[in-house]
């Protein structure tokens, strides 16, 4: 980039908020999806609001295209950098600058992590619901971007859901303030459009947020089984006996062996495990435990486990929240998806998965949201066999597929981002995907705000990663890879 | 008052060649909005047609209303024209239910009721209670994103809608979102459609999110005799442990408060709240009341001709400051008000008087809930004050955008012009 535009740009964020040296801008080159990268032309991070409607300001005179990032933890390439672009990372505006706990509001700013706004809180019986498994590093903005959900959007929703005001800088540079701390402002709804608009329709500066009082007792059940589909039978049972459970989570072998491998929450050695839990009044949950139990029993569990301190809860979800990043002991790399199925298509859609992953030679781990019907396959290869990749990409897909034609969705937390755009014809006609970009080109008709994302036939060109060469002493057997 | 003249270029043939000539019919009074009588009331069959209309009306320059039942067409500002009726009463079907994914697939002009009774024998509902929910339809209950007595608890009407397929005035058929809980794919233009009045599309279907009925229901009312104890009682309830699903303040006058609250569950359970709300109560006496006390923001609309119903939003902590305002205000100009608040801070305030008087109450009671960054809305009011009122609030700065919206999807304002926010 020319050096007088860098130091325009840092004119705006001083030196701590512009990164430019070559090997600080590789760290920008992707986000939770590896598999694409881009190094960005320079990386800005402004501490205030101000310092971003500059930053856009200028961007929008130069014509620059930006891409927003949180904690780069999102896995559809959503914060992948565009060529030529720069990357605008809000970690700097990290404060929480509001909480009202009498009106259950919260004000911060876009780089507070997800989970500090239940710490802040917590003291005081109340919590942030939307809990995505990255919620310890990912930031709110970022949830924002992606609509996230986690184990327990089945019976508290997700993130659009407590998002009650946005204050957002559009591509033009201006700041809109959209909604606010009073609910049903009128006019359209642009907070609930601009949730999960994956960074493409602004950037935000400011959330208003809804928080929720704790429940008085919560329990979580594990319930072993000895096959993915006895589960989710088990699962479609507990609902239809009436009961809502606060979440409803299912792992397969694989991922349990993976789990027990990387944080030991002790898990009973089964084919299938299902963790249910309950929440409520101390009399509800000790009523609905005993319903549960035996419903799961006639599933087939073969052994059932009651988490019932804190400490045990938490060691129980650990291993279910570190499932993705768990699975790196059992295989070199691996692919997630994201798809969501109607939960009555559970049984069905995997004996699917188990059948072309079979066919294509490579295991599939299976970690969902069972109550939602959100799958996530975690495809497990190893990138240094020739080919693997490639069939890896295309099980990943042939799984998205059987989702759509199951009724379901392409995505249901992870976002469209680089990773799926091509795919969105699949789920949507040319007049549906035409309406979105009605909504696209009115807040930003110039086409800056993270431009080749979430839409197929954008224009993308990026560098598949090197592949990794094994050092001497490592191929002389004299030390290992760990 | 009705000055509009129908041009006779209007081909009333080539839009009963889209639906048919036996369903298209000519108004009568009762077809008036806001003093405004549009030529003919238009009735198409299906998705399909209902997209040729909007597109028909848009090159020819026709301004269309959507109604369903018509049970809330008095909402908005008076429209700036109105040429025809497109009445989704044809559109009327419960497609589908599929209870083991507790979802289910509704066309826009099926009621409320209707749908309720649908899914009722496998022991499901839609936890949404609209007003008249005999004539509510899907369609206005989406286009007018009514908030009832669930919404604490369950969620918006936004939040119970899993997709929706719309026609657009070009005459494209449209699905956003999907018939899955979780779907975060493309944009969330449901939410773009719900509470949008009709003003960018006519939404055809719907696919929501259903909920178990409840094994046993308990409603609790305690009577107080200030705004500020109703006030404590509400916030104390807000902050406790008690799983309620409606929470709401009744009053017609200063010093007698009711609140009003509402348990389901299995019925062990259901004691256990009874006991924990009489404790936070204190000195309130609680006592069991009848279920029809959630009807109470029915009964305001009834008989609401000549009254002005206004939306107030303010924030759960204002709740006692909102109703002290109310009566203050009303008490001063000599109406008569009567207010039913949720406990999400959403409250509906009726005034009864001439016209002058009501018009002080009003603008008073707007500007008070404008100092607490609240919003006011008059949903309901005879129309001569439409005249001097704007029925939407104070203009906020997102309002270009939402112009800019508009223009995008329905460049012609085909759809109600002028009765949306910033006279959209």
């Amino acid at each position: 980039m020319d050096t007088l535009l860098v130091n325009e740009f840092r004119s705006i964020v001083g030196d701590a908020g512009l990164v430019n040296a070559p090997e600080q801008l590789r760290t920008y080159e992707c986000d939770g999806l590896t598999l694409f990268r881009v190094v960005p032309e320079l990386v800005l991070l402004p501490a205030s609001g101000e310092e971003m409607q500059a930053i856009v300001k200028l961007c929008h005179r130069e014509r620059i295209p930006f891409v927003a990032r949180g904690s780069g933890t999102g896995l559809s390439g959503g914060a992948l950098p565009v060529k030529g672009g720069v990357v605008i990372g809000v970690s700097r505006m990290n404060r929480i600058l509001d909480i009202d706990l009498e009106n259950a509001r919260v004000v911060v700013e876009p780089g507070v992590t997800n989970s500090a706004i239940t710490a802040a809180v917590s003291g005081r019986g109340f919590f942030y619901a939307p809990d995505p498994s990255s919620q310890i590093v990912c930031t709110v903005a970022g949830n924002v971007a992606e609509n996230s959900g986690g184990a327990h959007c089945f019976k508290y929703g997700v993130t659009t859901t407590y998002i009650l005001g946005l204050e957002v800088v559009l591509s033009d540079g201006s700041l809109v303030c959209l909604g606010g701390k009073t609910m049903d402002y009128p006019g359209y709804d642009l907070v609930g459009s601009f949730v999960g608009s994956e960074g493409t329709l602004g950037i935000v500066t400011k959330i208003t947020l809804r928080i929720i009082k704790k429940p008085e007792c919560t329990q979580t059940l594990m319930a072993a089984f000895n096959s993915s589909s006895e589960a989710g039978a088990a699962v479609s049972s507990i609902i239809a006996s009436g009961m809502f459970p606060a979440a409803m989570e299912i792992m397969d072998k694989l991922a349990l062996e993976a789990a027990e491998a990387a944080v030991h929450p002790n898990y009973p050695n089964c084919q299938a495990l299902l963790l249910v839990e309950l929440d409520g009044s101390v009399r509800e949950v000790e009523l609905l435990m005993e319903k549960v139990g035996p419903i799961c029993k006639e599933c087939g569990a073969w052994e059932l486990r009651l988490a019932k301190s804190e400490a045990e809860r938490m060691a129980v979800w650990k291993g279910r929240k570190a499932a993705f990043a768990a699975v790196g002991r059992i295989s070199p790399n691996y692919l997630v998806q994201d798809g969501v199925i109607p939960r009555t298509a559970l049984p069905r859609v995997l004996g699917e998965i188990d059948r072309l992953s079979a066919e294509a030679g490579l295991r599939v781990a299976n970690v969902f949201h069972a109550g939602d019907g959100n799958l996530h396959p975690l495809v497990l290869y190893d990138r240094r066999i020739a080919g693997q990749e490639q069939r890896a990409m295309v099980l990943a897909e042939d799984i998205l597929r059987l989702c759509v034609e199951a009724g379901g969705s392409i995505t249901g937390e992870h976002g469209i981002g680089e990773e799926k755009k091509h795919f969105m014809p699949v789920m949507f006609s040319e007049a549906d995907l035409d309406a979105m970009q009605r909504l696209r080109s009115a807040f930003d008709p110039d086409g800056l705000c993270n431009p080749t994302k979430m839409f197929p036939g954008t224009d993308s060109t990026y560098q598949k990663p090197i592949a990794y060469q094994p050092h001497p002493i490592e191929l002389a057997g004299l030390a290992q890879r760990y | 008052m009705n000055e509009r003249q129908y041009p006779i270029e209007i081909a009333w043939t080539d839009l009963e060649a889209i639906v048919g000539a036996e369903y298209i019919r000519p108004t009568t009074s009762s077809d008036m909005i806001d003093g405004l009588q549009p030529a003919k009331v238009i009735a198409p069959g299906t998705a399909q047609e209902v997209a040729k209309v909007l597109q028909y009306c848009s090159s020819a320059g026709l301004a269309v209303v959507p109604r369903g039942s018509g049970s809330k067409l008095g909402l908005g500002n008076r429209p700036q024209k109105a040429d025809l009726v497109l009445s989704t009463e044809r559109l009327n079907r419960v497609v589908e239910h599929v209870w083991g994914d507790m979802t289910a697939v509704v066309e826009a002009g099926c009621t409320i009721e209707n749908l309720q009774s649908a899914i009722r024998p496998h022991g499901q509902r839609l936890a949404a209670d609209p007003l008249w929910p005999e004539r509510c339809t899907v369609g206005g209950l989406l286009a007018t994103a009514e908030s009832g007595t669930f919404r604490l608890r369950y969620g918006a009407v936004r939040d119970l809608v899993l997709g929706v397929e719309v026609a657009l005035p070009d005459g494209n058929l449209i699905k956003a979102g999907g018939k899955v809980v979780k779907n975060v794919a493309g944009y969330d233009l449901t939410k773009l459609v719900i509470g949008s009045l009709g003003t960018l599309g006519v939404i055809t279907r719907a696919a929501f999110r259903l909920h178990p009925m409840p094994v046993a229901t308990a409603t609790y009312s305690a009577r107080v005799g200030s705004a500020t104890e109703a006030s404590r009682l509400v916030l104390a309830i807000l902050g406790s442990f008690m799983v309620y699903t409606g929470l709401q303040v009744r009053a017609s006058r200063a010093d007698q408060f009711t609140v009003d609250v509402r348990f389901e569950g299995i019925p062990e359970s259901l004691n256990d709240q009874y006991e924990k709300l009489v404790k936070i109560a204190s000195e309130a006496k609680v006592a069991e009341s009848p279920g029809d006390v959630w009807k109470a923001r029915q009964q305001l609309f009834s008989n609401a001709g000549d009254s002005v119903i206004c939306k107030c939003s303010v924030l759960p902590k204002q709740i006692g400051a909102l109703c002290d305002g109310v009566f203050q205000q009303a008490k001063a100009a000599e109406v008569a008000a009567t207010l039913v608040a949720q406990g999400t801070g959403l409250a509906e305030v009726r005034l009864d008087a001439g016209a002058p008087a009501l018009m002080k109450v009003v603008n008073g009671l707007r500007a008070g809930v404008d100092r607490l960054d609240g919003t006011l809305v008059v949903e309901q009011c005879p129309p001569a004050i439409k005249e001097s009122l704007d029925v939407w609030g104070t203009l906020k700065d997102a309002v270009p955008l939402m112009q800019q919206i508009k223009a995008k999807f329905d460049p012609a304002g085909t759809l109600n012009p002028g009765r949306f926010v910033g006279a959209i």
